[in-house]
């Protein structure tokens, strides 16, 4: 079989640093090593500009102030903090709200073309959990944009990028850290080496592991898998965000995402009763930021001075499992959602207007006006908070010469992460990881290969052995078993029970893998594609699962049925995974303290 | 509401292939996308096909359905009737690598070969102060999910390989006009677009702006305006005269 196989040939390639991922972190990074000087190639799943980071609507948050001067990073970074409910690395955080303006401005040195305010400044808007209107965005497509104008920047300064290559295995040794990243042409099927002093994880997160999530197929999980293989570890796994208003009908779309600014724009909630049912679910926590009558909630939309935010813009984790709890409660849609309503709150004009993308996918994919009727809701495997322990000055990992920005990195959001802090969050960490990854390459230097051919051919053959092995496990039927246990047992509400169960049904996942065989030959073949993703997603689950189930609390994305409520103790830790031996183990390890200065701006009581 | 659909998908790579036929399941409200899954899962594991969104806005699973080039994702079985036979093939004007997945390289090439943007100055403040309506014409190009099916169905093309050298077909002459039409781009762009990019070799038969899922008026709001730009430079008598004299570059 291997002999009739073409190109057992490795194709090699030599940088000085290699970004895994086209999304708006690796572009970022890109863009940021190549202008410092670093030979740079950035590795993609898809072709260029197709990234998840195309998904998203909302906007990109940073406290530029132009539509509430009273806003600054001090406010921003405590909303960020107070939404991932304390356990976010406060560093990181910090480095983020300080940052996220200048990194929205330069897009616009780069041609993006953001809405503007009366004043021609950048348009901001409201979005859940943020104090202040503060998502710079283009209509309901602010990703698209983003992720166009950073291509189109990347493209222009000449970077070179190798699009539809999966990396399947980075390559370490002893004494220098990471030496490089070991992967194969989807298109041809053939192999490739990029020999690295320095490697950028920009992989996103790890949604295709459940089965209703508003995530693409590239959200396998892979730099988080890659990075714990290489022995670095993983940060907050048990932490996943389900987004509240996920499309649930027809099913062929179940999970798509409508977006927040949908609820920023003046959309609320209702359940079968007609009822605002969002009033009943205002936490402790944001009691006295959160308005507790429609009329106050309403005066909100343009006074946000003297009124305080309407229930339905509390932060995802509230919104979600408030819309759980009245499904559950017999107060569901006919398709086992809640309703969504903005077409009783603004006229249709405005409706197609602020949320054109919106209006046309009900259109086209729901036969449903938006501008007419209410739109059914659920909760949606949406983003994964947890990701790669990293140093967050320089989004250096625990292996040397290994980088991770964007959502594959962990810390940035603690428990959960407010609707428009990633696409700052991807700029801010990416610029970041590219200018330590280039820095670092330039300490280094390297000029003799370091990659040896035992780690190439070890490479290979295990990426091989799914398509010469014959009448095996089928991949589609193990990956539908998995997202299917994963979406059950380890979704919004958690118990202890379901999270062993799920755990077990992993173990035996891992053994089926080992038997995984494809039919086909090595080009364009998705199948294999699915066999070498797969691993992956074994793993993120297997994390996920563990932390969930020693995390003995409630917080944030993590819900625990039988621990009910957050608890001091756990308030002060984090997880961190790592791998041994094929297993993930945790290990708990205190939070990083805040120095007092930043500890002082949660004495405040809001306005 | 579940029911077995007929449809036949063009399986083989660059050295030859054919239609199949494949009988799959469809329920209600399902995409081609949907039926295009289940065909892999069930019945031929390595059927290649190109998606990520499946929402359309990442323009990546465009292929011919029934001959018309369309995203799998957001062409609905339900508009096909349940005996009709739906039959999907790749992109005709570009070369197949396998199955429905094509050889998209043309449309990077051409991307990379257009002058980047170059800003003028900012305000005294520091800052871009434009207004909404001046953004707006070129925001309407910006939403272009790059599926390059206004690419697929141009004639100029679509029938002729040649052209492909120096056309750079509706999407990268949108772009143009897209900078073009940019308040903080500096950059004239009238010259390359008509002598670098066949902006002349577009006869505004529309093809593109019916096949865009994003419904961007391609030939009306981008295409003809640029042409009538061009040729306002062309025959302005001033710029000629400045070109006879010397004085400034010829149009």
């Amino acid at each position: 079989m291997a002999a009739e196989l073409p190109g057992l040939a490795i194709e090699k390639h030599f940088y000085d640093v290699v970004v895994v991922g086209a999304g708006g972190a690796g572009l970022r990074a890109a863009i940021e090593a190549h202008e410092q000087g670093a030979r740079t190639a950035i590795v993609c799943k898809s072709l260029l500009g197709k990234a998840h980071t195309v998904m998203a609507e909302g906007g990109i948050a940073a406290s530029m102030g132009n539509v509430y001067p009273e806003d600054n990073w001090q406010v921003h970074f405590r909303d960020t903090m107070r939404g991932g409910k304390m356990l976010n690395h406060w560093r990181m955080a910090q480095l983020h709200a300080q940052e996220a303006p200048d990194r929205v401005r330069e897009l616009e040195d780069w041609g993006a073309l953001f809405d503007r305010t009366p004043a021609g400044l950048i348009s901001q808007r409201d979005f859940g959990g943020h104090r202040f209107a503060r998502l710079a965005h283009v209509g309901d497509r602010t990703g698209l944009e983003l992720i166009r104008t950073l291509q189109q920047r990347a493209v222009q300064l000449g970077i070179d990028v190798f699009m539809e290559c999966t990396v399947t295995k980075l390559l370490t040794d002893d004494e220098h850290g990471m030496v490089g990243a070991f992967g194969y042409r989807r298109e041809s099927g053939e192999f490739i080496v990029w020999q690295s002093p320095a490697v950028i994880l920009a992989t996103g997160g790890i949604g295709k592991s459940y089965k209703v999530t508003s995530n693409s197929w590239e959200y396998s999980g892979d730099g988080h898998s890659l990075a714990l293989k290489a022995g670095a570890t993983l940060v907050n796994m048990e932490f996943v965000q389900f987004h509240p208003t996920g499309m649930v009908w027809p099913l062929s779309v179940k999970g798509l995402l409508i977006t927040e600014s949908v609820r920023g724009e003046g959309g609320v909630l209702k359940n079968s009763e007609g009822k605002r049912f969002m009033f009943d679910y205002i936490p402790e926590y944001f009691k006295a930021e959160t308005a507790d009558n429609e009329a106050e909630a309403d005066r909100w939309y343009d006074d946000h001075s003297n009124n305080r935010r309407p229930p339905e813009l509390l932060p995802r984790d509230e919104v979600a499992r408030a819309i759980n709890s009245e499904v559950k409660a017999g107060r569901g849609s006919p398709h086992g959602g809640v309703f969504l309503d903005i077409a009783s709150r603004r006229t249709a004009e405005d409706i197609k207007r602020r949320l054109p993308s919106m209006y046309h996918q009900f259109k086209e994919l729901a036969e449903v006006d938006i501008t007419k009727e209410p739109m059914e809701v659920g909760p949606t495997c949406h983003y994964v908070m947890g990701g790669v322990e990293v140093e967050p000055d320089t989004a250096a990992a625990k292996i040397r010469g290994l980088y991770a920005a964007g959502e594959v990195a962990g810390g940035m959001h603690g428990s959960n992460r407010l609707g428009g802090n990633s696409l700052s969050d991807l700029l801010v960490f990416g610029r970041r990881a590219g200018a330590s990854a280039a820095s670092h390459a330039a300490e280094q230097k390297a000029t003799t290969p370091r990659v040896t051919d035992e780690a190439l051919a070890a490479a290979r053959t295990a990426a091989l052995a799914p398509l010469e092995r014959q009448g095996g496990e089928n991949p589609y039927t193990i990956h539908a078993e998995l997202q299917e246990s994963m979406n059950a047992l380890v979704g919004i509400i958690r118990t202890e029970s379901e999270l062993q169960q799920a755990l077990d049904k992993i173990a035996s996942l891992k053994q089926r893998i080992q038997n995984l065989s494809v039919e086909g030959k090595r080009r364009y073949n998705p199948g294999w594609h699915l066999a070498l993703d797969l691993p992956n997603m074994l793993t993120v689950s297997e994390c996920i699962a563990k932390a969930a189930l020693e995390r003995h609390e409630s917080r944030g994305g993590h819900t625990r049925d039988d621990h009910p409520t957050p608890s001091p103790e756990w308030g002060a830790l984090n997880l961190i995974c790592s791998e041994a031996d094929g297993s993930v183990s945790l290990t708990r390890q205190p939070l990083p303290q805040m120095p007092d200065d930043l500890a002082t701006l949660f004495k405040e009581t809001p306005a | 509401m579940t029911y077995q659909a007929k449809l036949r998908v063009w399986r083989g790579d660059a050295e030859g292939g054919g239609l199949r036929d494949y009988t799959v399941e469809v329920n209600e409200g399902e995409v081609v996308l949907d039926i295009i899954h289940r065909l892999q899962a069930t019945q031929a594991g390595d059927l290649a096909v190109r998606w990520n969104c499946k929402a359309g806005k990442c323009g990546s699973c465009s292929a011919e359905i029934n001959g018309r080039p369309r995203l799998l994702c957001l062409t609905r079985m339900g508009d096909f009737d349940e005996n009709e036979v739906v039959t999907i093939t790749p992109m005709r004007t570009f070369p197949v690598i396998r199955d429905l997945v094509t050889d998209v390289s043309y449309n990077y090439e051409k991307a990379a070969s257009i002058p980047g943007f170059v800003p003028r100055e900012k305000g005294p403040d520091g800052v871009h102060r434009m207004q909404q309506v001046d953004v707006e014409r070129s925001q309407e190009f910006r939403k272009c999910i790059e599926c390059f099916l206004c690419q697929d169905v141009c004639h100029v093309v679509r029938d002729h390989e040649d052209n492909k050298k120096v056309y750079a077909g509706p999407r990268f002459l949108m772009r143009i006009a897209e900078l073009d039409m940019h308040p903080l781009d500096n950059l004239d762009r009238r010259k390359v677009a008509q002598e670098n990019f066949g902006l002349g070799m577009c006869n505004i038969t529309k093809c593109c702006s019916e096949v865009c899922p994003e419904g961007i008026h391609i030939t009306d709001n981008a295409l003809i305006p640029l042409k009538e730009r061009v040729v306002d430079r062309k025959y302005d008598p001033l710029t000629w005269l400045g070109a006879k004299i010397g004085r400034r570059p010829h149009p």
